[in-house]
């Protein structure tokens, strides 16, 4: 069959598999942020004695979807004043960094041969923090173009804390690039497939080790002298991470630009409708973009101990791609958890925060996995 | 006299917040879970229940307008409602019964009551002054309406809200 | 399919660089100045340097240029927005700027090098980032260290400068 042919030409192939692959991804990232925005509202009720959402469908599962046929509907005022192209090109800009982070992160082992990730980047991490760092020109522009004193001071606040805190989002991930020696997520994923996840590593390592289990189909797991020196700085990176995270995806405590009590809406008072909605769904995609690459670089990604991955056939390969998002899934609760039990940190305690102790902390993290790297070499 | 209140002197561990913070998630799982699996006691879902039955009988809901027992409606457009109603939501409009009306005594009955509702502010003066006991604030608190029209109780609305109040005091009877 | 991107981002590029410089209004220039970043940085990828290319998109357009606008949006803006364009600074500034076109491709031309052909480089096997890494620390370890040592002691001097009181 000629035209059968036509689609398994490499070239070809490339091109339709990444096209159905981004589809997908995106289908499925879009619904879950229409979903964590429902969750987010049933966890608040949940710790606080409440129902929630119960209305529209069982268990307001079907809330989301009126949530944005009512944001639609809404009139999408321009107030007077503004500048009118940052206004308009700020929700966007908002949203899309958030979407792009998606491209490299390994969401799957394979199906049908077929990796799992969008684009395999060698750079793949450095893709996440620079495309994520784009994001806050959506806030600062929106912040500015709304000529209003509470967007602005939202926009300013967002600005100096994100850079404040993508330094040492940064820094802290180094240690992660020194034991894996790759930038590459997906062979990030494969490391701690053959070595265990960054924060547990207890699995699949043979021999010469303190601790060692056998299992029925020979699958070993224990733990070695390396592993078990390296996991203290990876545990440091790996909550120095998780903060920042929060910091750069504008989460409670973090979440200063938006701080209602103090600015109104932040840097969206002044918007409407979908525009608002770009902004509020922007930042539940970066959240779960946040949570995929926490899931990619210390949590093992789609692995699963004892789990073969997708080379082994289909289903393992859908049990792998299930395995991903069921742990961004759990990263994203804590993110609502937190949210609804930590007050708001002041700005000056945030910056200080920052400066003064995750970035050294993450400096001297990264010393402390070179000499335990140097010393395990010797 | 100012008195200078110590901090507390915090040890390395309270000073890093951790303990702090793993309380409090603590807390909130556990309210979480209880939530979820059902042990938490949560407010009424109000459409589907009501307090209604445990209403109290001195409930002051919507005014109505009663009729007696006789069926005989009242109000005798004496106005006096009108006049101590505080947002001015009764408007009124007396009309002359005519003679050959049992109750032609009376003189006069109201050929409009219409009772704003988006003005009411259920107060119950109207109820206090009426020498005719014929306006009560009944049970009724949920009045809605779309248009600013519906929200004006006219006289059949308010009759049909007050229905039949029994046991009050028949003074334009005949004497025995 | 390369070229048809080349010119596209370096059209893109070229564009934004000039309207940095044209708009009147500071922060238009600062976004400008970021595509133009954001154009560069595709152009290095399209040469398969993705590390330089990302690099440039995290440090300027990500880091750098955000600080820009911090402090250009604490600025009054209203003066910038009024002032008329200059007609001599402008032939100036012209002037200035053909002279340099003119000086580099004599410069250019007169090398010896400029002549060859150089051969694309030889693929080793590695991401680019280990190419980078393995020559900035055999090749070229004491200039790194030595702006390691200049960036250390500028950092020094910013926290000296900027203490609330200098005794």
């Amino acid at each position: 069959m000629p035209s059968l042919d036509l689609f398994l030409q490499p070239e070809i192939f490339l091109v339709w598999t990444a096209a159905l692959k981004t589809l997908v991804i995106l289908g499925v990232v879009l619904t879950m942020v229409a979903y964590s925005v429902w969750a987010e509202r049933k966890v608040s009720a949940f710790i606080q004695d409440r129902i929630g959402p119960n209305r529209v469908g069982w268990a307001g599962l079907i809330q989301p979807v009126a949530d944005g046929v009512k944001l639609l509907l809404k009139e999408n005022f321009v107030p007077g004043g503004v500048n009118k192209f940052f206004f308009s090109i700020a929700p966007s800009l908002a949203m899309i960094p958030a979407i792009l982070v998606l491209a490299v992160l390994p969401f799957g082992s394979s199906l049908f041969g077929v990796p799992m990730v969008i684009a395999n980047l060698d750079i793949g991490v450095l893709w996440v923090f620079a495309v994520s760092s784009l994001g806050v020109y959506g806030i600062v522009l929106a912040g500015w173009a709304s000529n209003s004193k509470y967007p602005f001071l939202g926009g300013i606040r967002s600005s100096s804390q994100m850079i404040s805190y993508e330094l040492s989002l940064g820094l802290s991930v180094v240690p992660v690039f020194m034991i894996t020696g790759t930038l590459n997520l997906g062979e990030i994923v494969q490391y701690q497939v053959d070595n265990g996840w960054m924060v547990f590593p207890a699995w699949f390592r043979s021999g010469g080790g303190l601790l060692e289990f056998t299992t029925d189909n020979g699958s070993m797991f224990g733990l070695d002298l390396g592993q078990t020196l390296l996991w203290i700085p990876m545990m440091v990176s790996f909550v120095i991470f998780m903060i920042a995270m929060f910091a750069e995806t504008n989460r409670v405590p973090f979440d200063l630009p938006e701080a209602e009590q103090e600015l109104v809406g932040g840097y969206h008072t002044e918007y409407s409708s979908m525009r608002f909605a770009l902004f509020f769904l922007g930042e539940y995609a970066a959240m779960i973009a946040g949570a995929g690459v926490i899931v990619t670089l210390f949590l093992g990604g789609w692995s699963m101990p004892f789990v073969p991955d997708g080379s082994q056939g289909w289903f393992w390969g859908l049990v792998n791609i299930g395995t991903f998002f069921a742990k961004v899934a759990a990263i994203i609760f804590f993110f609502l958890w937190v949210r609804w039990t930590l007050p708001r940190f002041r700005f000056d305690q945030l910056m200080k925060l920052g400066w003064y102790v995750f970035f050294e902390v993450a400096l001297v993290n990264i010393f402390l996995t070179a000499g335990i790297l140097a010393y395990l070499q010797s | 006299m100012a008195t200078i209140v110590q901090r507390p002197k915090l040890s390395l561990l309270e000073r890093s917040y951790f303990p702090a913070i793993l309380g409090g998630l603590w807390i909130t799982i556990k309210h979480f879970f209880k939530m979820l699996f059902g042990q938490t006691k949560v407010t009424m879902q109000y459409p589907e229940q009501k307090w209604d039955s445990a209403m109290p009988e001195w409930y002051r809901g919507a005014p109505t307008l009663v009729k007696d027992e006789h069926d005989r409606e009242r109000c005798v457009a004496c106005q006096l409602c009108e006049f101590i109603c505080p947002p001015r939501a009764i408007t009124i409009k007396p009309g002359e019964l005519p003679g050959d009306n049992r109750w032609s005594k009376v003189e006069k009955y109201p050929e409009k009551f219409d009772i704003d509702m988006i003005r009411c502010i259920y107060c119950g003066l109207c109820e206090e002054v009426c020498p005719e006991q014929a306006i009560f604030l009944r049970k009724d608190y949920s009045i809605t309406g779309l248009t600013r029209a519906e929200m004006v109780h006219d006289k059949e609305k308010l009759y049909e809200l007050g229905g039949v109040m029994h046991g009050l005091v028949h003074k334009w009877n005949e004497k025995k | 399919m390369l070229t048809i991107l080349f010119w596209v981002f370096s059209v893109l590029m070229l564009a934004s660089a000039a309207a940095v410089v044209l708009f009147r209004n500071p922060v238009n220039s600062a976004m400008s100045l970021v595509l133009s970043f954001l154009a560069l940085a595709a152009l290095f990828v399209t040469l398969d340097a993705f590390f330089i290319g990302v690099i440039q998109v995290l440090v300027y357009a990500g880091a750098v240029m955000v600080l820009f606008l911090f402090i250009i949006m604490l600025l009054d803006l209203k003066a910038e927005t009024r002032r008329r364009l200059n007609i001599a600074a402008l032939a100036g500034g012209i002037a200035v700027l053909g002279g340099f076109v003119v000086l580099i491709t004599h410069v250019v031309k007169s090398l010896p090098t400029s002549a060859d052909h150089f051969p694309a480089l030889a693929r080793t096997g590695y991401s680019d980032a280990y190419d980078i890494g393995m020559t900035l620390f055999s090749d070229f370890n004491l200039p790194f260290q030595i702006i390691g040592v200049l960036l250390l002691v500028s950092t020094i001097g910013v926290v000296f400068l900027s203490r609330r009181s200098l005794r």
